[in-house]
């Protein structure tokens, strides 16, 4: 028998890797962009463990809506990166500082 | 322990294991392959709790086609992985213990004192024939059908969004335009050019 | 009369004027000026006529008015309206004034004749005499209080009425804002009135009054003040700034930069007696507070002698007349403090026409003169200006008090009442008053020497050119001498001691001084002979008699002696100071105070602090906040890493 609460637990673990993630390849924007499907993937683990455990069909669904967005955010996240390496022949975020004043 | 807590220890382990990975590997490439596992055993967890279709989309989609997205991007790009890394190490204390903290701290939260057995009880197995994807489908296709809409065409965004990014045109290339070619006229076409028809000597 | 109605009489009064006003200021430029003046005089003229034809009779068979004609507003509950009181005090008052009134528009034809403003001035006065009817007609505070702001506002366009001369425009804002002051108090005044009585009106006001006349108010805390009392010197102070009393007198010196007409009708014979009407309509109310009584004796006794010693020095002839008007109002203001209302408000009239006069006299003389107002320049006019000379003579002696002239009955009365009277500060008002007696004659008859007698003094082209007035100039002034002699013997018996007056004015029996004199009084002739025997005329011929010394037997004397007493010649010269007092003290004080705000209040604080402050807190603050908009996704992550942290904390710790 395993309780809701290993889940949410994996679910947070996993999320603070990813946060981890985030902090550590500070520079690496493809990493970046893993680390947050790491999260999102944690966030889909609790709706799907919520989803089963409260016996509502309703939470699966939007774990479907996540990864529709997460599909196109990838998508075009890395369609961004694209063309700033074409652009700037890195993807160093430390080098994309146009904008900053 | 029981088999399931087998399984979901075993997939748990290696997911977690996975997941420090992608973020510490040098090599992008690496990471890609180690976030396709960790897609994968959690695929694995979501079976165990009953969500099937969600498991097979999420290896269908985000291993067939996100990851390898990542993997054809990080391929293609040329990049200075030991730039990338400069100050990993300089910030992997901090982070490691913010992550422990931020572990702890929502362990705490989420501990067995509030979703506990106790407190949310296993649910009764569904029915042998029960199928998890006409239940989704029926939810989806009734309550949630604008929603579903609207997601559809945020996938369509995405598609034209990530096209025009990242579509070129070379200038060196020769492209023939069709619609101005048939929209020629003849005077485009013929110069008359009016000039003495012998040079006077 | 005529099919009228009384109350449509009462309204056509002013609104005759009004029109004329009208007709001359706003179609003055199309109608000419004959037109203009026509229209000016025969609305004033109308007025003149139902007042002193329809309206004095029927007063004096015993009619009175009190009511609203029109309700323009109603605000709170409280009904705004115009409202006539028509008793004997506002009779003598309309016919008073209109009668001034419409001699001085005679007389303005031909002292205006070559002046481009002659529209605008007609329509001016009959704009001021419409206001001043307002005024003495109101059954209430408020219309007292508009037409108090109309005459003061008139005054100040006429003081400034040639507005190219810089000396005017000074001296008409001097007036304005000395009235100012006094209106402020005035203001404060009437909302008193409202704050206690619930009313505006005259009549229910005063049927309260004595009901309240125990009634304290804190005004400063720990200070007990009676209301009335309260009320009474509020009122009064606005009376001060009009009827130019010290300190607020220094405004009616200078306001003889108008022209003479003016001088004559607003600052002698009308507007400046609004505050004294205003207190003896105000009678029911005074005499319940004799600290105001006081008040008002103490500053009158003031006036009429320190203003009078003024009057000494002046070289300017219409400046000699205009402290002669402040010392005459002073001297009304004491009969009013010595509760002898009836002896202040005939003294009103009668120095309304020999004061008037005086002014129209001094006019007269200052045309002849091509507009040369310096004594020091003028003398022998006698033989030139024979009617100008002659009823200035008359005004003299009436100013001076000579008897059978009107002004002996009225100040002889004024001085008994005082002397009669018990009010704390009476003995002080006698003493200044009779010496103020001398001092009349000596100034006035300085004036008189100076201007028509000895060796003519003006240069050659101006002697060459000397010749009496026209007639629309010495038909006034003859039509002004002849009340000046008369009025005082025919009318001092029916106002003081007849009861003309009746309800309208109210003296307790303990301040009647009137009553008192009333036992001795045996008729004018007596009266007459006994004033021959009195101090006041045996001063007023001392006053005469080294008028003469000085100015006609030996006039190198004055010379001589004002360099002997250089110290009090300065300081009659510098008028007391009041003026480089007011200079230094209010209007240096504001400019300073200006300044100090100026640079601390609005550079520093409001420009400083405010608005440039505001701007660097803002830039300091978005200095320090946009290194938390670094750009870096790790510092963003870490801020939410942070609130998580905290959130998660907060949630497990509660």
């Amino acid at each position: 028998m395993i309780p809701l609460s290993h889940y949410l637990i994996l679910g947070a673990i996993l999320f603070s890797i990813a946060v981890v993630g985030v902090f550590l390849n500070r520079k690496n924007l493809v990493i970046l962009l893993m680390a947050i499907e790491l999260m999102l993937l944690a966030v889909n683990l609790n709706f799907v463990a919520f989803a089963h455990y409260l016996g509502d069909i309703s939470g699966q669904v939007f774990v479907f809506f996540v990864l529709t967005v997460a599909a196109a955010e990838s998508a075009i996240g890395l369609a961004i990166l694209v063309v700033v390496f074409r652009n700037r022949r890195t993807i160093n975020v430390e080098d994309l500082d146009t904008l900053k004043g | 322990m029981e088999f399931k807590q087998f399984i979901f220890y075993f997939f748990a382990a290696v997911l977690v294991f996975a997941a420090t990975m992608v973020i510490t590997v040098k090599n992008p490439v690496k990471a890609a392959l180690f976030l396709v596992l960790a897609f994968f055993n959690a695929a694995g967890l979501w079976l165990l709790l009953q969500a099937e279709f969600l498991a097979i989309v999420l290896v269908l989609v985000y291993v067939g086609a996100v990851m390898v997205l990542f993997l054809f991007v990080v391929m293609m790009l040329d990049i200075n992985i030991a730039r990338l890394r400069e100050g990993f190490t300089r910030y992997l204390p901090l982070g490691g213990a913010v992550a422990v903290l931020l572990a702890a701290e929502m362990a705490l939260v989420l501990g067995s004192g509030r979703f506990g057995l106790e407190r949310v009880p296993e649910p009764a197995g569904l029915a042998a024939d029960a199928s998890n994807t006409r239940a989704l489908g029926r939810l989806l296709y009734t309550t949630y059908a604008y929603p579903f809409e609207l997601a559809a065409l945020v996938l369509l965004v995405a598609i034209i969004a990530a096209i025009v990014l990242t579509l070129r045109r070379r200038k060196d290339t020769k492209y023939q335009d069709p619609g101005r070619q048939v929209r020629v006229e003849r005077s485009e076409r013929v110069r008359l050019v009016k000039m003495p028809a012998e040079k006077k000597s | 009369m005529f099919g009228l109605e009384m109350k449509t009489v009462y309204l056509l009064i002013p609104l005759s004027c009004l029109a004329g006003a009208l007709i001359a200021g706003l179609l003055g430029w199309k109608i000419g000026r004959a037109a203009s003046h026509t229209a000016a005089i025969l609305g004033v003229a109308g007025a003149f006529v139902l007042s002193a034809f329809v309206v004095l009779p029927d007063v004096l068979a015993g009619h009175t008015y009190d009511g609203a004609v029109y309700t323009w507003g109603v605000s709170g509950g409280v009904p705004l309206e115009i409202g006539f009181l028509i008793d004997p005090l506002s009779a003598l008052m309309m016919t008073v004034v209109t009668f001034v009134s419409l001699m001085v528009h005679i007389y303005t034809v031909g002292y205006m004749r070559d002046d481009p403003g002659y529209q605008r001035f007609f329509s001016y006065i009959a704009l001021f005499t419409f206001s001043m009817l307002m005024l003495v007609m109101a059954n209430n505070f408020l219309q007292l209080f508009f037409g108090w702001e109309a005459v003061g506002l008139m005054s100040y366009l006429l003081i400034g009425f040639w507005f190219t001369r810089a000396s005017a425009t000074h001296a008409q804002l001097k007036a304005f804002i000395v009235n100012r002051v006094g209106d402020f108090g005035f203001i404060l005044g009437v909302a008193a009135v409202y704050l206690y009585f619930g009313t505006l009106d005259y009549t229910p006001v005063f049927a309260i009054a004595p009901q309240l006349a125990g009634k304290t108010a804190q005004i400063i805390p720990g200070v007990d003040w009676s209301v009335l009392t309260l009320v009474c010197i509020l009122l009064f102070i606005g009376a001060m700034g009009k009827s130019a009393q010290v300190p607020l007198h220094v405004w009616l010196p200078d306001s003889m930069e108008g022209p003479t007409p003016i001088s004559a009708l607003i600052h002698a014979a009308t507007m400046v007696t609004a505050g004294v009407f205003m207190v003896a309509r105000m009678s029911p109310l005074y005499e319940l507070s004799e600290t105001a009584l006081s008040v008002v004796l103490v500053i009158g006794a003031i006036t009429a002698l320190f203003m009078a010693f003024v009057g000494i020095v002046q070289n300017d002839i219409k400046r000699v007349v205009a402290y002669s008007t402040l010392s005459q109002l002073g001297y009304m203001m004491v009969a009013l403090g010595a509760s002898a209302y009836a002896a202040g408000i005939f003294h009103l009239m009668t120095h309304a026409f020999f004061k008037a006069l005086l002014f129209l006299a001094a006019g007269s003389v200052i045309i002849a003169l091509h507009h040369e107002q310096d004594m020091r320049k003028m003398g022998g006019l006698k033989d030139y200006m024979p009617w100008t000379f002659l009823t200035a003579w008359a005004g003299s002696l009436a100013l001076v008090g000579i008897p059978p002239f009107a002004g002996f009955f009225s100040k002889d009365m004024i001085i008994e009442a005082v002397h009669a009277s018990q009010l704390p500060g009476s003995g002080f008002a006698y003493v200044a008053v009779l010496s103020g007696v001398f001092v009349t004659a000596l100034y006035t008859f300085r004036m008189l020497f100076m201007t028509f007698y000895g060796k003519p003094r003006m240069d050659e082209h101006a002697r060459s050119h000397l010749k009496e007035s026209p007639w629309v100039v010495t038909v006034p002034l003859v039509l002004l001498a002849l009340p000046s002699v008369v009025i005082g013997f025919l009318t001092v018996e029916p106002l003081l001691f007849g009861g003309y007056f009746g309800a309208a004015l109210k003296v307790l029996p303990g301040h009647d001084v009137l009553a008192r004199l009333g036992q001795d009084y045996h008729g004018w002739g007596p009266f007459v002979a006994h004033g021959l025997q009195s101090a006041p005329f045996l001063l007023a011929v001392g006053g005469i008699g080294l008028a003469w010394l000085l100015y006609y037997r030996y006039p190198q004397l004055p010379e001589e002696l004002s360099r002997k007493f250089r110290l009090p010649y300065t300081i009659l010269v510098r008028k007391y100071g009041f003026d480089e007092f007011n200079d230094t003290v209010f209007a240096g004080g504001a400019r300073r105070f200006g300044g100090l705000l100026w640079r601390i209040g609005d550079v520093k604080l409001i420009d400083g602090l405010a608005v440039n402050g505001t701007a660097r807190v803002i830039g300091w603050v978005a200095t320090v906040v946009r290194h938390v908009q670094s750009g870096y996704v790790y510092h963003y992550a870490f801020a939410m890493i942070l609130g998580l942290f905290l959130l998660i904390t907060v949630f497990l710790y509660r």
